[in-house]
């Protein structure tokens, strides 16, 4: 039997280090194609024999690296699975596989259960017959783990947004089909209501997306990069937030010549701080390769706090660093604010970088930093609600699922009143299956119970 | 004293809407079969609404019809008006419904039954099944006849222990004030096999005569000539009206005067009643915010002034139904002719069938129709038929025929019944079927009569009327693909202009300009660019190109349903060696003994965890062989 294709995080969680993630099926090699983009420039995934390896990055849909990556592919049946697998080696620790995960889930592969590659290849006779009882044993193992997850996520306070949105969803299901099967008692369905339901249920969805971030980011954490040109004070930033000298500090422009990484607790969210190499032209070699992994850093950054010197004005070197820099996603502090020589204005700092957030500050006086802080923290949840609206984690599975949900209800939404119901239903129902993986219980069944409950039919 | 009364291949017991199919089915295919009946009077009979079709139950129809079945034929013959349903919301629901005779219903299948060479029609009681694990022997019957066979088709309806309840007169019936079967039961049990009892009920009727239609709103048939069977003649018929009245809140207020007296809420009543099909007293309590219900006044025949009033199930004591008939718009002098009743029956667990309608206790014995828990004439009907095409295949020693949830609304019942818990008869619903863009009544042709030629209930006037509009069909649709136009065609450019469609900015087939939803095929006939075709033909081109997008995403996702379908589970597996399996689905598994991983993934109790425990042992059952 063919396999569906799947995949997830083979190395056990912790931090650092190098993360494995493994996709396996008929399409991993293909789908893992369309989101890597080779050092080489010629050499593509689909090219390789068995048992070789490709370095390069895996990219979003915009093709942003989100990380850089080694790739091993396995052609079927020489692999673990007895599958083509590809096994992508994340450079970037657990975070940076996270994401990776969550772009190989985009192109349509399932999350695999626990122990599901052992079974793929117990299934292609890959292992032998002694070993289906371990198999059995993961898998009963996990529906019971699976299970009280379930239970403990759908309990109390977060199953009332789940059941809103399950019961919003049925119902719209079943003013259709109440419409279908019903003509005579029931009569032609309610658009406007289903418009309304379905709008309804994706504000929903979009609440628990949001709280599934929110979540993922307490758990698991932000990056954020200090940037700027040279002595702005970055590495001095960077020591105040951490609590310690970590980085060296001189007067001396050019002084940080590698990444320096500190973990920081910003207003309780753990922010992987970065410290950067002062960006600016440079013939020194060393410096130049620091400079590189400055804008590598930057740009798989979730935010960047650019410096400036507020002695030194905003110069052509300033204007380049922030070209590298992704405006939503960027907060200013205006450094040195103690000292008397001020060439920087709100004037010039609006003309020059519109719309981005701006303090004054000093970090020798330790001025403006609590407002940075609070700043950063602002950034990081925006769009995410607010505290204690939803509290729920996700799995990237499950964010995949409440994705595909909210595009497939985008799409449902605009050609409402234009196909007809038969076309209309089978989108619905969709919908429900989709749901219905999220909670693990078939919402189909539950829209015709509606019907007997909510409309009058019968002869 | 039991005699030696002959010797049959089928005998099939019961003569209503299941075993008229399953007799004629099993006699057409060569065998040598029995219908056995109470009543040869009551053949046939239509003892509740005198309609036919519908969302789901018209799929169905046709899907008799394609098969060689008769209900179709039937209900054109005896058809007094016909109506397309739910035209404005797709092909896929759209849905014939007839108005029927009943008596010529009745009759017109006598017709047909006593034609059939090979089939004996016979008026007696069955009492016993004779059987034993290696198969069924022989039935007998109250009066001693003892008659040999090879398989038993059981399709006994509401007959088993019947008892009619009307307020607190009780008594042992049928339907219709037919006579009960009351033995079979006792017989069924005693095979192996577990009944439960339901609850049905029908409304009261009335005299044509004594209706004021002035009060009502009139209800014509479509005035274009419809048909079930794609081989009846499409001809303009004289059609009869239905009547639109509703109930009052004085109705209400009756119902609600006397309700301690209903036997539902007495206790009389203990079977289930179905919630699609309420009574009006039911009704009436559950949704009291609604100050009045839709009541339909139907005719039941050409020959009779009876009519038929849809939408008042009752089983209230008879003065108050007619007090409720009488507060009822244009019913204010009404005579009533047969008070409404509650019918509670005995039926057969359907979880004890295979997808066969074989029942897993005894080889060759099936079970069809209202008997199996379910409600409608066309539900019954189906099955009838493939119970009698399993049971003469079974005779001939073939392959069984079972059709996939992806194939016929047919196979959703009969999964359904099979693997669903039912806790009432079971309706078919066009939302019960997954795949329902490809289910649709236009094509049931198309999906199912290669099927029943196949094993040979397609006779060869049918095969050949298919076969040529199957080659008409896939001529035109290439002519279609292949007719392409520029964007400089001068007559095409005026043609979009007339119908208010959009230019064309590149080169575009027929078949893609039909897509557009302003454009007809009519039109194109019309231009000179399609040739003239009859009207099934052009229907099923246009559904086919309009409908194409929606349909291919249904093909794709059968694909994926299909895999598992395929995925035989061995006939004589120990569900008690599997190791690893949940309490519960090793109890299920071991009842309904599905035929695939597909089947048993839809088994009630049987989870994921279980599916991908029963594959690895599957596999390594395999690899040990
Ligand atoms: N007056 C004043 N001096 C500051 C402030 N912050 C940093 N400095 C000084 O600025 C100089 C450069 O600081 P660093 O933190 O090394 O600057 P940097 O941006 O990391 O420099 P590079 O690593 O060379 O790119 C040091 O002498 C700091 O003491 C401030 O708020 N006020
Ligand atoms: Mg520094």
């Amino acid at each position: 039997m063919q396999q569906e294709t799947i995949a997830a995080i083979a190395t056990p969680p912790g931090e650092g280090g190098i993360a494995i993630i493994r996709v396996s099926g008929s399409e991993a090699i293909a789908k893992v194609g369309a989101i890597f983009k080779p050092r080489i420039k010629d050499r593509a995934l689909n090219q390789l024999h068995g048992y070789q390896m490709i370095l390069g990055w895996i990219v979003d849909d915009q093709g942003q690296p989100i990380d850089e990556c080694l790739l091993a592919v396995m052609r079927k049946p020489h692999s673990y699975t007895a599958e083509d697998t590809v096994e992508i080696h994340c450079h970037g620790g657990v975070l940076a596989a996270r994401q990776c995960l969550e772009q190989v889930l985009g192109q349509g592969i399932r999350e695999a259960y626990p122990g599901e590659f052992t079974q793929q290849a117990y299934l292609n006779g890959r292992l032998d017959a002694s070993q289906a009882e371990a198999v059995i044993e993961i898998i009963r193992a996990r529906s019971k783990k699976a299970l009280n997850l379930a239970v403990k996520q759908l309990s109390g306070y977060n199953s009332r947004y789940i059941h809103r949105l399950e019961d919003r969803l049925i119902q719209a299901a079943a003013l259709i089909e109440a419409s279908i099967d019903f003509p005579e008692e029931v009569g032609e369905p309610d658009y406007e209501e289903i418009a309304r339901l379905l709008a309804e249920v994706q504000h929903h969805l979009g609440q628990l997306l949001a709280a599934g971030k929110r979540a993922e980011i307490y758990r698991s954490g932000v990056k954020v990069v200090i940037c700027g040109k040279p002595n702005v004070g970055k590495s001095s930033l960077l020591n105040w937030l951490s609590g310690r000298d970590r980085a060296i500090v001189t007067e001396i422009p050019g002084t940080t010549r590698d990444i320096i990484e500190e973990y920081v607790n910003i207003k309780g969210i753990p922010v992987r701080l970065i410290d950067t190499a002062g960006i600016r032209k440079t013939e020194d070699r060393v410096e130049a390769i620091g400079v590189q992994m400055a804008q590598q850093a930057i740009s798989e950054a979730a935010l960047a706090i650019f410096l400036l010197d507020i002695t030194s004005g905003i110069t052509l070197e300033d204007e380049e660093v922030f070209h590298s820099l992704n405006p939503d996603r960027t907060i200013i502090l205006i450094n040195k604010d103690d000292l008397v020589e001020k060439q920087i204005d709100h004037e010039r700092i609006q003309a020059c970088f519109p719309g981005i957030p701006v303090i004054f500050g000093s970090v020798r006086e330790e001025q403006g930093l609590n407002e940075l802080q609070n700043r950063v923290e602002a950034m990081i949840l925006s769009g995410l609600g607010r505290e204690g609206e939803v509290e729920m984690l996700l799995s990237a599975r499950q964010q995949q699922i409440l994705q595909d949900c909210q595009e497939h209800i985008e799409s449902v939404s605009e050609i409402l009143g234009q196909v007809s119901l038969d076309c209309l239903a089978v989108e619905i129902s969709e919908l429900l299956e989709d749901m219905s993986e999220l909670t693990g219980k078939s919402l189909k069944a539950d829209a015709i119970e509606r019907i007997f409950r909510d409309f009058c039919i019968g002869k | 004293m039991v005699y030696d009364a002959g010797s049959y291949d089928v005998v099939v017991i019961g003569a209503g809407h299941a075993g008229c199919e399953a007799a004629l089915a099993a006699a057409r295919m060569g065998c040598r079969t029995l219908l056995s009946t109470l009543s040869i009077e009551h053949i046939a009979l239509m003892p509740c609404n005198p309609s036919v079709g519908g969302p789901a139950k018209a799929q169905v129809v046709r899907e008799i019809d394609a098969l060689g079945g008769e209900m179709a034929i039937n209900t054109d013959k005896a058809c007094i008006q016909m109506r397309m349903i739910n035209t404005g919301k797709g092909p896929a629901v759209q849905a014939l419904r007839a108005q029927a005779d009943k008596h010529q219903y009745h009759w017109a299948m006598v017709d047909t039954l006593l034609q059939q060479p090979g089939l004996d029609l016979l008026m007696a009681e069955v009492e016993k099944i004779e059987a034993d694990q290696s198969g069924v022997a022989a039935v007998v019957t109250r009066t001693g006849a003892r008659y040999l066979c090879k398989a038993v088709v059981v399709t006994s309806g509401t007959y088993l222990k019947g008892r009619i309840i009307i307020g607190d007169v009780i008594y042992d019936g049928g339907p219709n004030n037919q006579v009960p079967a009351m033995k079979l039961s006792q017989s069924l049990m005693e095979l192996g096999l577990t009944l439960g009892r339901f609850k049905t009920g029908t409304p009261p009727r009335i005299n044509r005569r004594s209706v004021d239609f002035s009060k009502m709103i009139e209800q014509p048939g479509d005035e274009r000539p419809l048909r079930f069977s794609y081989l009846s003649p499409l001809e303009p018929r004289q059609q009869i009206s239905c009547w639109l009245t509703h109930s009052t809140p004085l109705t209400h207020q009756i119902v609600m005067d006397n309700i301690h007296r209903a036997p539902m809420f007495t206790g009389v009543i203990k079977g289930r009643g179905p919630r699609y099909c309420p009574s009006f007293e039911d009704k009436v309590v559950r949704f009291s915010h609604k100050s009045s219900h839709q009541l339909f006044i139907e005719p039941e025949g050409r020959n009779t002034d009876e009519m038929y009033v849809q939408g008042l199930n009752t089983s209230l004591p008879e003065d108050v139904q007619l007090q409720v008939l009488r507060s009822i718009p244009g019913l204010e002098n009404v005579h009533m002719m047969r008070t409404g009743y509650a019918i509670e029956y005995d039926y057969v667990i359907p979880s004890q069938l295979k997808l066969s309608l074989e029942t897993r206790v005894i080889p060759g014995l099936f079970t069809a129709g209202q008997v199996n828990g379910t409600s409608g004439y066309e539900e019954a009907a189906g099955q009838g038929l493939i119970a009698g095409i399993n049971a003469a295949l079974k005779v001939q020693d073939r392959e069984v025929l079972i059709l996939k949830r992806s194939e016929a609304y047919l196979g959703v019942l009969i999964d359904d019944l099979v693997n669903k818990e039912n806790d009432e008869p079971y309706r078919l619903l066009t939302s019960r079927a997954e795949y329902r863009l490809l289910l649709r009544q236009d094509n049931a042709d198309l999906r199912l009569t290669a099927k029943g030629r196949e094993i040979g209930l397609v006779d060869d006037v049918r095969w050949e009327a298919f076969s040529l509009k199957l080659d008409r069909l896939e001529a035109a649709k290439k002519q279609m693909v292949e007719t392409t136009f520029t964007p400089g065609d001068a007559k095409m450019t005026s043609f979009l202009a007339a119908q208010n469609s959009a230019p064309l900015k590149d080169r575009i087939s027929l078949w893609e300009l039909l897509r557009r939803p302003e454009i007809e095929i009519g039109q194109l006939v019309e231009q000179g660019w399609l040739e003239e075709a009859p009207p099934d033909i052009l229907e099923q081109l246009e559904i086919q190109s309009k409908y194409e997008g929606y349909i291919n995403k249904q093909r794709e996702q059968v694909k994926k349903f299909e895999k598992l379908e395929e995925r035989r589970i061995p006939e004589d597996i120990d569900y008690g060696e599997v190791y690893g399996l949940s309490n519960e689905a090793l109890q299920k598994l071991q009842a309904i003994r599905p035929r695939s991983i597909g089947q048993a993934s839809r088994i009630s109790g049987v989870n994921p965890a279980d599916i991908n425990v029963l594959l690895i042992n599957l596999e390594k059952a395999r690899r040990k062989s």
